[in-house]
């Protein structure tokens, strides 16, 4: 098998244990509640039914390893478990939220992401001009705000001064994809000020480090155009670090869409998580977190697997 | 006539800190067609500086600021970008010091080859790349065919050092700027670079420019030569004529470098027991595949031992397995007969005490952040456990013997030169009052002339304490210099030990004496008459 | 003094961002004497417009906009402070232990760095608050530690690249223990990208604590605190009324500060590169 092969296939597999120890933390980070969990969360007041149900929805009368095992045969059939707070099953809940935050993401991605790259490029081969240091500035003030300032400013700007976008977000499923993407043009327009400002500073600094390599000046003295170096030479070699920052800022976006979700009070996963957090809904949390814990390791796998890809040294081994 | 390159009064400055100062100090030259030129001087002379701007090329940082630079009648400083990029790579083209960094890892070697001349329209890919299989042969690179098809990766350090002169000559250029291109390598792969340099651009009848440090190599090659200083021109002559009565006392100086010589045969008193023993010891970084295998050496006191091995041979890991830092797969170390623990943290204090080391560069063996008074102190409060009154005058003693003022005490080595630096280090080693000093390649990162003062200086230090050297270096000239006795190292073994007029004289084995052919003599007919002797040998 | 001297030759970003920072501390010190009224008093109508009584208007329940923003300044300054310190602290000791033991500390404690860091920071915060619930000492121990592993990837990054240097070897060799190595060989080195590191981390835990109240999880209410204000005062912005933007710029404007210094300091410290 040849290394690569290999390499990626080892990388898989420590994203599959990564994962399985995320599910066994979650599930003993519950366990490891001090005194009587019921009451703990409950209260005090808590009428005996609601403390049954809720030991027989955490199935607190079976020993802790049995449980997990339930609780992770349930995860891989689908089945998440019920609600405390409504009793509703939990898939249900997370189905179609899950699907609203990648749309939120997703959209996002497909406008950040190229203007990122292309602002970053740009940046580092005019790298101290008045461009760059406006550029720099600007990202870095974006960087500096919080995400919810940013969200405020732009719904003060453009929902209640100029009436031009709602401020609620509140989509549902009989709305078409036009409704649907109108609805989200705020939250999507202030995720992607965030990201961008991340993402151009960190392809800038690949492009840069990259740029400053013998082989680019190597490049320039054998009489190659400005343009052919950049796409020929440096472009290549600066494919793995960007692809790099692009994933882990994706995997920003899963976690930085929750304070958005609430701004905006778009039904995603992250208003869901944040009302069982604050309701202590915990297979509900339980559920979620391991969703966002695999999405976002998911997208760390992508990236380390194609920038092990795109490494010339382990495509061709010796 | 006109010259093919004239450069005239060129002054190039660099920017430190908001601050623009001359590196290259006024400067003319004048190479004509098929004549080879060598710039020669020490770090900071301004020759690589000068031999980029001949490319019409400055760094970043750098700016040209006057004079003018003619190439084939052309003002280079006058034409604009475009006509610029137009002359380099096809006319003017450049091999760098570094061909592992210089190469891009993204590309195949040949695809860079047609780069220069199918960019510039002058060949298509086809033909460019039937030409790299010619020019490859005649570099005697193996298996022309299909080398060009690797990564650079794949290929070893001296093979893509004559790769990137293949690429140099892709557009058989009138003018090749050859920048420090063998100082990277091993002596014996040197000569294969130098030697094919040496024929191609003989063969093409290509004018050069050769930039080193090292005036034994550009003698071999070069027909004029320029001695450069801290952007200064010093004396400028035939090749031959600059070799046999050079003028000025700078030249004089780096002639004589390596001139120098321990006196007498084994100084100080040749016990009959020696006090360190490496038996039999083999070791391994990874567990499995051996860098070392069964080594025996053995030191007396006051003498010094001089470990030869070019990169990879496992002279540093002898060091490392001898000071505990790597614990033997096998063997032992005896010290005055009783055997040390292998790993360092089993050691005894007074053991670590006796046994010290001076690193290869003097720049990260110092604490940056330590002033002189800690770095020579330290030592003598973990190991004598002085008091502070005692610890000041022994370091300014200390100081003394090393020919450094006293009020270096209060100074960073950031305030230091290099040599002064590495002369910390030794007074370092010397406050523990080891037995044995271990010099890992102390040398090697120097200037030559403050190489050569640096390897006085432990000559009389071992003259006046008795100490003894485990000398490691890759450089024959300093082993000529120093030894009592040559061990000769390759490929984890040894392959030749003995007194070092014994092996000098007459190696018994064959790899000791190709290594010691390989060292360039300043003579500029040494590499010709070693090359028919290896012909007619082969 | 030595910072005074390279604040003179500093470009005059970084002496607004030093600005914009001392006047933040000196705002959080001198609350109580500055600010008109007291934390929690209630001093007009809800959403008063600005008037020479209320500079800044006043919040939903009638109190004033510029006094609660004092307050909150200390609360909320303070509390990043102290988790940044802490952060710090553990990361730094269990880096450079990673990076000068090597072998299986530094395999252990990176695999469950690892693992802490495949988790959203977020979303790994929101599920321990769930489960021990949010007070302030809480707070700064979680959000601390789950901080102190991107300070040990630094710090263990840095002490490596120390670590290798012979200055370093040459202290093993002569037999000096591993606190020494820590404190004497590595730490005076590594203080550049740390003190610049320690300023990014701070902004990051400060906007941290800032989402968690703003999501109503962080500092709870009475304690005047930046990120509680936006949330309580959010409705207003759909009534024209822009109060939450008061202590999100607030917020905004101390970040700002220090992000300008911290870039100036990475900027001397050249030894790194262009950082994120």
């Amino acid at each position: 098998m040849s290394p690569l092969i290999t390499l990626v296939l080892k990388r898989v597999g420590l994203g599959v244990l990564t994962l399985w120890v995320i599910s066994v933390l979650i599930f003993v980070g519950v366990e490891l509640l001090p005194g009587d969990l019921a009451e703990e969360i409950l209260g005090q007041n808590a009428t005996p039914e609601t403390v049954a149900a809720f030991r027989r929805e955490l199935k607190l009368d079976l020993p802790p390893h049995a449980r997990y095992l339930a609780w992770l045969g349930g995860l891989t059939e689908g089945d998440l478990g019920n609600s405390l707070a409504n009793g509703r099953p939990i898939a249900e809940l997370i189905g179609w939220r899950f699907a609203n935050t990648l749309f939120l993401a997703a959209s996002t991605a497909v406008v950040a992401v190229p203007i990122s790259i292309f602002l970053g490029i740009l940046a580092a081969l005019y790298r101290n001009s008045l461009f760059d240091r406006l550029i720099s500035m600007a990202t870095l003030s974006t960087i500096s705000f919080p995400d919810f300032f940013v969200a405020y400013i732009l719904i003060a700007l453009l929902s209640v001064q100029l009436l031009l976008f709602p401020s609620v977000s509140n989509i549902n499923p009989q709305m078409s994809l036009l409704e649907k993407l109108y609805a989200i043009v705020l939250p999507c327009l202030t995720l992607t000020l965030v990201v961008v400002a991340h993402m151009m500073r960190q392809t800038r600094a690949a492009i840069i480090n990259i740029l400053s390599s013998p082989f680019i000046e190597m490049a320039h003295l054998k009489g190659l155009r400005r343009a052919r170096v950049v796409v020929r030479h440096a472009f290549p070699n600066a494919l793995s670090p960007v692809i790099n920052v692009v994933a882990l800022n994706l995997a920003y976006l899963v976690a930085g869409v929750v304070i958005v979700e609430v701004v905006f009070a778009y039904p995603g996963m992250g208003q869901l998580l944040v009302d069982s957090v604050t309701k202590r809904d915990i297979p509900v949390v339980q559920a979620s977190g391991l969703i966002f814990a695999a999405t976002y390791v998911t997208l760390n796998l992508l990236a380390d697997v194609f920038s092990i890809i795109s490494n010339p040294r382990l495509r061709a081994p010796r | 006539m006109a010259s093919l390159l004239e450069i005239h009064n060129l002054v190039i400055e660099g920017c430190h800190d908001g601050q623009w100062l001359p590196i290259v100090n006024g400067i003319s030259l004048r190479l004509e067609k098929g004549q080879v030129l060598g710039l020669i001087g020490e770090s900071g002379a301004g020759k690589s500086t000068l031999g980029l701007a001949a490319m019409a090329y400055t760094r970043l940082g750098c700016r040209i600021s006057s004079g003018t630079i003619v190439f084939d009648g052309l003002p280079l400083l006058e034409l604009d970008k475009e006509e610029r990029r137009k002359i380099r790579g096809t006319r003017i083209a450049y091999v760098a010091q570094s061909a592992a960094a210089s190469f891009n890892p993204a590309h195949r070697l040949i695809t860079q080859y047609a780069e220069t001349p199918v960019q510039h329209g002058i060949m298509d890919f086809h033909t460019a790349e039937k030409q790299a299989i010619d020019i490859y042969r005649r570099l005697l690179l193996p298996d022309p065919e299909h080398i060009g098809y690797r990564y650079p990766h794949q290929v070893s350090g001296g093979q893509l050092q004559r790769a990137m002169v293949a690429m140099a000559m892709a557009c058989r250029p009138d003018i090749i700027v050859f920048d420090e291109p063998t100082t990277a390598l091993d002596v014996t792969t040197q000569i294969e670079v130098l030697a094919a340099i040496k024929n191609i651009t003989n063969q093409f009848n290509t004018a050069a420019i050769y930039i080193t440090h090292d005036l034994a190599v550009v003698a071999q090659i070069a027909d004029r030569i320029m001695v450069l200083r801290h952007g200064d021109l010093v004396e400028e002559n035939d090749a031959r004529r600059i070799l046999a009565e050079p003028r000025e006392e700078y030249t004089r100086q780096l002639l004589s470098v390596r001139s120098f010589k321990k006196d007498g045969n084994g100084a100080g008193g040749h016990a009959k027991i020696p006090f360190l023993k490496v038996e039999g010891v083999s070791a391994s970084y990874t567990g499995r595949e051996l860098v070392l295998e069964k080594i025996d050496i053995e030191l007396h006191r006051g003498r010094t031992v001089a470990l030869v091995g070019e990169s990879g041979s496992g002279k540093s890991t002898l060091a490392r397995v001898i000071t505990g830092l790597l614990p033997p797969v096998e063997g032992r170390i005896l010290f005055d007969g009783a055997e040390l623990p292998p790993a360092l943290s089993a050691r005894q204090r007074e053991h670590l005490r006796q046994m010290q080391m001076i690193y290869q560069m003097p720049d990260t063996a110092l604490n940056p952040r330590h002033r002189v008074r800690k770095i020579i102190g330290r030592p003598l409060s973990f190991y004598f456990g002085v008091t502070a009154a005692d610890r000041e005058k022994r370091i300014l003693e200390l100081l003394e013997m090393i020919e450094l003022p006293a009020d270096y005490i209060g100074r960073y080595p950031g305030e230091l030169s290099g040599g002064e630096k590495q002369r910390i280090c030794i007074a370092r080693a010397l406050a523990a009052d080891p037995h044995l000093i271990i010099c890992d390649e102390v040398t090697s990162a120097l200037d030559q002339l403050v190489a050569e003062e640096i390897l006085k200086l432990l000559h009389r230090l071992q003259r006046e304490l008795g100490v003894s050297y485990l000398f490691i270096t890759h450089d024959l000239a300093t082993v000529k210099a120093i030894a009592d006795e040559i061990v000769v190292m390759l490929r984890g073994r040894i392959v030749e030990q003995g007194e070092k007029q014994a092996v000098l004289k007459s190696p018994e084995n064959a790899y000791t004496e190709r290594l010691l052919s390989s060292v360039p003599e300043m003579d500029p007919d040494w590499l010709d008459r070693l090359l028919e002797t290896r012909e007619a040998a082969a | 003094m030595a910072f005074l001297q390279l604040l003179r030759e500093s470009p005059i970003s970084a002496r607004i961002g030093v600005a914009m920072i001392l006047f933040n501390i000196l705002a959080s010190i001198f609350a109580p004497l500055v600010a008109p009224y007291g934390e929690t008093e209630i001093v007009g109508d809800v959403w008063a417009p600005m008037s020479a009584a209320n500079w800044l208007g006043t919040d939903q329940v009638g109190r004033d906009m510029l006094t609660r923003l004092l307050y909150g300044a200390r609360n909320t300054i303070a509390i990043a402070f102290a988790t940044t310190l802490l952060s710090f602290s553990v990361g730094i000791v269990f880096g450079f232990l990673a990076a000068t033991l090597k072998g299986w500390v530094d395999q252990v404690l990176s695999r469950v760095v690892d693992i802490m860091m495949a988790f959203p920071t977020l979303v790994f915060a929101l599920m321990v608050l769930s489960v021990v619930g949010t007070s302030i000492p809480t707070l700064i121990l979680v959000i601390a530690l789950l901080d102190s592993t991107r300070v040990y990837r630094l710090s263990r990054a840095v002490a490596m690249d120390i670590e290798v240097m012979e200055f370093v070897e040459a202290a093993r060799l002569r037999g000096e223990r591993i606190w020494w190595l820590m404190r004497h060989e590595i730490l005076p080195n590594a203080m550049p990208p740390l003190v610049a590191e320690f300023g990014l981390r701070f902004c990051f835990v400060f906007l941290f604590i800032a989402a968690l109240s703003f999501l109503g999880l962080g500092i709870q209410p009475p304690t005047a605190d930046w990120g509680s204000m936006v949330r309580e005062n959010a409705g207003a912005i759909t009534f024209g009324i822009f109060v939450p933007l008061w202590p999100a710029a607030a917020i905004a404007f101390l970040t700002i500060g220090v992000n300008l210094v911290v870039d100036w300091f990475l900027h001397l410290a050249s030894g790194l590169k262009d950082y994120e």
